[in-house]
């Protein structure tokens, strides 16, 4: 069959000529992929968002994506990045929550281990060169601990009050760090939800790969709520006073 | 023969394949920002350049002078954008005495426009246009391959979309004088603070019907701690 050039994502790489010669590759390039993550630690835990899109490059494929998964009772992960990847860690988790189970030692595993757990995972994939091309955002309360951490597709991880993913990073870190910086636990479920609301609104406004369509959760003592889709109010009336480009 | 050449690029590229590449140009690593108020425009941008990792000019300007009614941001290679207004200025003031009337800001616009355009690219000049002329107040983004848009706010340069992000949480048509330059403010603030190409301090420009201020470090939230102690040697001490 004809060979068809297809233009592919810019995040490509091409698969090195030295692997070509016996090592297994899987993920050279992320096919099926979601955008940002949010997530930041409030008055009763950590409130996080993720909108309900999985992009196949440039379209919206599939417009009703969870990427936002309760590990356990108590442990709430976010994911960005490869979707086949997401569902394969999926899998690796609901493993070891069965394998928890069956040991039956009254012991439950925390936000931590889990963080460890997945952080580990990340960072052998990468070792291997063959990482699971992914973003985890994973939050939870640990002995009455707010714990809210990041593991990249590289194994980096590092933990803060305020997280965000991909284009998050550049469009809702900064409205976050100006806001719940240093008062995290002032902030009120009501008031959390507007901040977390304006992020979104603004990655809907500037992400070309995101949707107006959002799924919210939250976890606090009580446990992990993962909200059902919903969308947000935009306003386009600046574009009223616009005509053309120039002169 | 008509038309720019562009034979050099081809030669620089190999040039640079061989290892004789050029030397990084002085990039204004940069936020600057732009919006649209009742009585006129806002323009403002943060005061750092930056040559690859190394902040070159802790205190730069990067609000450019084009007419007393006019004013730029520049984005990008920072000899672009400074030549490149510096000699649209000088053609808005011959255009201006030649026609016996202020310059207006769709004039200076084309002019950049034209000029980008015909060098493809490879001016590395990304600019935010705001003035206030006869017809009023205009505000347009120039992209370094010519094309502009119209728009009632705008950002350019790396910390364009911490910028971005305050604007479109906050603009609203008919902002108030304070309010303009609060919100001017807050933005260049992210960029600097988010983005490690930006830094330093906030310039600021207000444009309205007849009135330029130009507030040159608005706000310098980055000024350097007073020394613990004095480092002064003993007058002969060498």
């Amino acid at each position: 069959m004809d060979s068809i050039n297809i233009q592919l994502p810019h995040t490509i790489q091409r698969p090195s000529a030295a692997f070509s010669s016996g090592a297994t590759t899987r993920t050279t390039q992320p096919l099926v992929t979601g955008t940002s993550v949010v997530a930041f630690k409030y008055k009763d835990g950590i409130i996080m968002a993720a909108d309900c899109l999985a992009s196949y490059g440039s379209l919206a494929r599939f417009r009703n994506e969870k990427r936002l998964l309760a590990v356990g009772d108590s442990t709430l992960v976010g994911v960005s990045g490869d979707i086949s990847d997401y569902q394969h860690m999926e899998h690796i988790l609901d493993n070891l929550m069965t394998e928890e189970y069956y040991m039956d030692d009254g012991q439950k595993l925390g936000t931590k281990s889990i963080y460890k757990y997945i952080s580990n995972i990340m960072y052998n994939r990468r070792s291997k060169v063959d990482p699971l091309w992914n973003s985890y955002v994973v939050a939870g309360i640990d002995n009455g601990e707010k714990v809210l951490g990041f593991v990249d597709l590289y194994g980096t991880t590092y933990q803060s009050a305020t997280i965000a993913t991909g284009f998050g990073g550049h469009l809702a870190q900064p409205i976050l760090r100006k806001r719940v910086e240093g008062r995290e636990d002032e902030i009120t479920e009501e008031e959390a939800v507007k901040i977390l609301d304006e992020c979104m609104r603004v990655l809907f406004y500037r992400d070309a790969r995101s949707l107006n369509k959002l799924r919210r959760a939250k976890v606090t003592a009580q446990g992990v709520e993962i909200s059902e889709p919903y969308s947000l109010e935009t306003n386009w009336d600046f574009a009223e006073s616009i005509i053309g480009y120039g002169a | 023969r008509a038309g720019f050449k562009f034979d050099n690029v081809k030669r620089n590229e190999l040039l640079g394949e061989k290892g004789y590449g050029l030397p990084t140009a002085t990039k204004t690593g940069t936020t600057i920002v732009g919006l649209i108020y009742q009585d006129g425009v806002i323009l403002g941008a943060d005061t750092r350049a930056t040559a690859g990792p190394i902040v070159a000019d802790k205190n730069c300007e990067k609000i450019h002078y084009l007419a007393p009614n006019m004013y730029c941001c520049g984005a990008g290679t920072a000899a672009d954008t400074e030549f490149t207004t510096n000699m649209i200025s000088s053609q808005l003031a011959l255009h201006s005495l030649n026609t016996g009337r202020e310059a207006r800001v769709v004039t200076a616009m084309t002019m950049l426009k034209q000029y980008l355009f015909k060098y493809q690219g490879h001016i590395g000049a990304a600019l935010v246009l705001g003035g206030y002329d006869v017809s009023g107040p205009h505000l347009f983004s120039i992209y370094p391959h010519g094309s502009t848009d119209k728009l009632p706010y705008v950002t350019m340069g790396s910390g364009s979309l911490a910028a971005m992000s305050v604007f479109e949480s906050r603009w609203r048509p008919g902002l108030s004088r304070e309010e303009g330059i609060e919100m001017v403010k807050d933005a260049i603030e992210a960029g600097i603070f988010n983005d490690m190409g930006s830094g330093s301090n906030v310039d600021v420009c207000v444009i309205n019907k007849g009135r330029t201020e130009y507030l040159r470090n608005y706000s310098k939230p980055n000024e350097r701690v007073t020394k613990e102690q004095s480092y002064k040697f003993k007058a002969g001490t060498t």
